[in-house]
């Protein structure tokens, strides 16, 4: 436990100093570390899936906490919670439910009638509705009603189980951990792997004598270019450079070693090239549940002028990628500003920069924000490990990854 | 005061006059009136201008033209006209003056002594009555003006009284007469409306802009390299989109051309300084540049001699043209700069031939001077004057890289006391913002700065973006430096008006539909090579990868429906009214 605590304490240094770049390394060392702490908890017997949630849940608030902007952590942190609930539910599920789940779905009004009547099946009751609404009910089931004979077995052998119970007790806790850092260890493998699902699907979007024009520096559109390279498609990629930071330099280097033509504009350029590309590719840094896009800055600017001139604006990203959250006003809460150095030397204007004429405000600011905001009308195309979707339906994905209890943490100030 | 709409006075009831109109309808009567009514006009100061500033006041007429007729008016009043609005004034016998013969006219009439004083007179007019309106015939608009090619006769041929009737009736001749008339109609038409169909057509045929070198044309390029002073060696890596643009190796001609400075048979001294002025980038900017070329061909002019058996309009013509030659090589002219050159020549063209060499050269130095005067500096304050008094108290104001005209009027806000913030924008290579910023502090404005990406964030406070322009182009694109379009494309996503202030010389009759068809491609290390940050230099020294290019473009278009006024010293004005100007004072500025 000690260990563990100082880990945390360690990555949340390290995330409040911003030492870690990325969302695809902040996520995995986020897992990775949620996988120490479920391993390392000590669960009782009862409620063991609470007593783990509550343990993530901690963890994760201080997490969120340290950066608020990096929102792959809160949703990685979702995720886990989510694992903990599905598994804990398929185990319940298989446990009581014996061999009978077919009627998984009728179990819900006869449960809850019973349930009254038969406290020992509390637990089991519980699990199954909750259960029953998170698979949608069949179209026969709400035709039909409840058969009668579906639940004579039922009870009998939820009766024979209380007894097992306990028995199985200690098998089930044993289980479920097990199965929960199972489902970690593949949330993990996910995030690793989701540049090479997105790129698979390269060849479907990029063909011969295209012009792509992306910005910033995502190691996702990298992958996603050269594998349609490696296809032998011969197209060129116009990067603009993304000052102040110069992401775009770093990309154009990648992209040249690996054989692409390429050519660096500047960032006022973009309108002027614009009408000569074919596709607008980014990478962003995090996809909200509007269909909105948090990318880096400049990606407004690109996205309008891809509206004006109907040139497709296409974003990539990995499934961690996507937040359960709703924006308001996204280009300040959820956005971060940077040194003004980066923008002006610090001898030339400091006299400036500290104290004005009158007022006391200084008579000069400087804005240099990290990260830009994309509204959900002006994308055409997200690219996750998935498939290509549309803005509109981004917020389904949501249902599969997320439950709805967790969308809500302390740490989201 | 004059009221600001005027009632028009229908003159006969057939007629419809179209187009803005001034204070005085009655004075298209009588040549007298004119002079009359253009009293009143010349007493009001430009700063007390009655007319709305959005009005674009009517062509001034052509001095050379009332000389003679009335040479008793008393100076100020005879501003100068233009050759086809003096066919709408002249309803006796000077109607046969026609447009196209008005100019012969005055060009065979200019060496009564009276000339010299033409540039004397209208220059004053000109400054008195720069902003305010013209009384005389109203302005047509383009649509009507565009009539007369292809005149029948009918349309031509009584002497009419006003330009309404013959604008007017010129639509409705030339409609019927259009699918008829050839030149041959037009020709064999009586008297007056052949001269004024025939001449009128060669000059609609100089309408059409000549095509710009392009720079893919194999053969052009290797003639105009046999020709040249400056020895370019050819970018390796170029662009392929831009072939039709020189792109040169930038670095190698400056310690060239500074060793040949002593050899300067061909090339004045001054002409040469400024050529590598601009090749270094030491005066950057329309304004700048286009003043420094001109102060450098005043220095021509006072040093210069005929040789013996030249006449001096050619050889200066010549030498001219030669000068203009190495200086695009050094730096590909701005738009401002071939309108201001056009005007050097055109003066030196029309310099009579009897006219002794000192008269010629003091008569072109003064005209120099002129257009420095009239075209830039006070163009500047006119500007400023409408600018100012969109500026409100509490407004947050946009601007982008370092435009001079949107300087001045920020300064001169300031000095009347309104409160306001101003946004700067800036971004690379050349960051120009931070000088604006850097005068702006010092004069004790309120300022914030960020770069171009950031735009979108910062839009959402901004109340009004204030832009310069290199140039404005006849289909109402603005051309200027690249970036403008991106900041005009989120203002008006963010529904902020967006002001051009540009002055009306720079305004020039080609059109252009986006940045690929005519910019100026600028030195590709400075991309590669990011002062400052040493960190960030990755691509240091990849410059020659083939798989490599930078494109550092220097200028973009940004298309009208971004854009939702410009102040021009004519006044504020809608994108779309740029080719009305173009066309109609264009030329004067030139005849004059």
């Amino acid at each position: 436990m000690p260990d563990v605590q100082s880990t945390v304490l360690e990555f949340v240094n390290k995330l409040r100093k911003r030492k870690i770049e990325g969302s695809q390394a902040t996520a995995r060392y986020t897992v990775e570390l949620l996988r120490s702490v479920i391993s390392q908890q000590r669960v009782p017997h009862a409620n063991q899936a609470s007593a783990l949630i509550d343990a993530v849940k901690a963890v994760g608030e201080q997490l969120i906490a340290a950066n608020p902007v990096e929102l792959a952590v809160g949703n990685v942190v979702r995720r886990v919670l989510h694992i903990i609930r599905e598994e804990d539910l398929s185990l319940t599920t298989a446990a009581m439910g014996g061999l009978d789940l077919l009627d998984a779905s009728d179990d819900d009004e006869d449960d809850k009638s019973r349930g009254i009547g038969y406290p020992a099946m509390s637990a089991a009751v519980v699990a199954a509705a909750a259960r029953s609404t998170l698979r949608p009910p069949s179209l026969q089931t709400l035709l039909e009603g409840t058969p009668e004979s579906a639940t004579v077995p039922y009870t009998s052998s939820s009766g024979a189980d209380s007894e097992s119970k306990t028995a199985d007790k200690s098998s089930i806790t044993r289980k479920l951990k097990h199965d929960v850092i199972e489902g970690v260890n593949q949330l993990i493998q996910e995030i690793a792997g989701c540049h090479e699902q997105i790129a698979e699907q390269a060849v479907e979007h990029i063909h011969q004598n295209e012009v792509i024009l992306t910005l910033g520096s995502s190691r996702t559109v990298l992958e996603f270019l050269c594998a349609a390279k490696e296809k032998k498609r011969s197209f060129r990629v116009f990067v603009a450079e993304g000052a102040p930071r110069y992401q775009g330099h770093l990309l154009a280097k990648e992209l040249v070693a690996r054989g692409l033509q390429t050519t660096v504009i500047t960032d006022s350029a973009v309108f002027a090239m614009i009408s000569r590309v074919n596709m607008v590719i980014i990478g962003a840094h995090a996809v909200m549940a509007n269909g909105g896009v948090i990318g880096p800055v400049g990606v407004n600017m690109a996205a309008l002028a891809a509206k004006k001139h109907a040139v497709p604006f296409v974003v990539l990203a990995g499934s961690h990628k996507l937040c359960p959250l709703y924006p308001h006003n996204p280009e300040v809460l959820l956005n971060e500003l940077r040194s003004p150095s980066e923008l002006l030397d610090f001898g030339e204007f400091s006299d400036c920069l500290d104290f004005g004429a009158g007022s006391g405000s200084p008579l000069l600011q400087v804005v240099n924000p990290t990260f830009d905001y994309v509204p959900p009308n002006l994308v055409s195309l997200f690219i996750t490990d998935t498939g290509g979707h549309n803005p509109s339906y981004m917020y389904r994905l949501i249902a599969d990854y997320y439950s709805a209890d967790d969308l809500v943490m302390n740490g989201d100030k | 005061m004059e009221s600001r709409r005027n009632p028009r006075a229908v003159v006969d009831p057939k007629v419809r006059q179209v187009g803005f109109f001034t204070s005085q309808p009655d004075s298209t009567q009588q040549p007298d009136p004119i002079a009359s009514a253009s009293h009143p006009v010349s007493s009001i100061s430009p700063s007390g201008n009655s007319l709305s500033p959005v009005m674009i006041p009517p062509p001034r007429h052509n001095s050379s033209d009332t000389f003679p007729l009335r040479a008793a008016v008393a100076s100020a009043v005879s501003p100068s006209s233009f050759s086809y609005s003096s066919r709408r004034d002249f309803p006796d016998g000077s109607t046969t003056a026609s447009p196209g013969r008005v100019s012969r006219a005055s060009f065979a009439r200019s060496h009564v002594p009276a000339a010299s004083s033409l540039p004397g007179v209208g220059m004053d007019s000109m400054a008195a009555a720069k902003s305010s309106s013209v009384p005389a015939s109203g302005l047509t608009t383009v649509s009507v003006v565009n009539m007369p090619p292809g005149l029948s006769a009918e349309g031509g041929k009584a002497p009419l009284v006003t330009s309404g009737t013959v604008a007017s009736t010129n639509v409705k001749a030339a409609k019927p007469a259009k699918p008829t008339s050839q030149k041959n109609d037009v020709a064999v038409a009586a008297g007056p409306s052949e001269k004024k169909g025939g001449p009128s057509e060669k000059d609609r045929k100089k309408d059409a802009p000549h095509p710009r070198m392009q720079y893919d044309d194999e053969s052009r390029v290797v003639k105009a390299k046999r020709r040249a002073v400056v020895k370019q060696t050819e970018a390796k890596n170029r662009v392929e989109l831009f072939r039709h643009l020189p792109q040169y190796e930038h670095g190698t001609q400056l310690p060239d051309l500074e060793t040949k400075f002593f050899q300067l048979d061909p090339m004045h001294p001054a002409v040469y300084k400024v050529g590598l002025q601009y090749l270094s980038g030491d005066i950057s900017g329309g304004n700048a540049r286009c003043i420094a070329m001109l102060q450098a061909f005043q220095e021509v002019v006072k040093d210069y001699s005929t040789p013996p058996e030249k006449t001096l309009n050619r050889d200066m013509t010549a030498k001219i043209s030669s000068y203009v030659s190495f200086l695009i090589e050094c730096r590909p002219l701005s738009v401002s700069m071939g309108n201001a050159i056009r005007f050097v020549k055109n003066r030196i063209a029309k310099l009579p031939i009897t006219l002794a060499e000192f008269e010629a050269k003091a008569a072109l130095q003064s005209d120099i001077e002129r257009f420095i005067n009239e075209k830039i500096i006070m163009a500047d304050t006119v500007i400023v004057k409408h600018a100012v008094t969109k500026i409100r108290d509490g407004d947050v104001l946009l601007t982008y890289g370092s435009p001079t005209a949107v300087e001045m009027v920020l300064l001169r806000a300031h000095e009347l006391r309104k409160k306001f913030r101003v946004l700067v924008v800036d971004s690379r290579p050349k960051l120009e913002g931070q000088l604006l910023l850097r005068r702006l502090i010092k004069r004790g404005i309120n300022c914030t700065y960020t770069h171009i990406n950031a735009i979108s964030y910062i839009m959402h406070e901004v109340t009004k973006v204030f832009l310069g322009a290199s140039s404005v182009l006849s289909n109402g694109t603005v051309y200027s430096r690249v970036g403008t379009a991106c900041v005009a494309m989120v203002a008006s996503a963010f529904r902020v008006p967006v002001l051009v202030c540009c002055e009306a010389y720079k305004f020039h009759e080609r059109v252009q539909l986006d940045s690929i068809c005519s910019n100026e491609l600028g030195d590709p290390n400075a991309i590669s090579k990011v002062h400052g940050r040493e960190d960030i230099n990755y691509l240091d020294g990849l410059t020659n990868n083939t798989n490599l290019q930078f494109l550092n473009l220097m200028y973009d278009a940004t298309p009208s429906d971004y854009i939702s006024m410009i102040i021009t010293d004519y006044g504020m004005v809608p994108p779309t009214s740029v080719p009305v100007i173009v066309r109609e004072y264009q030329k004067e500025h030139l005849l004059v």
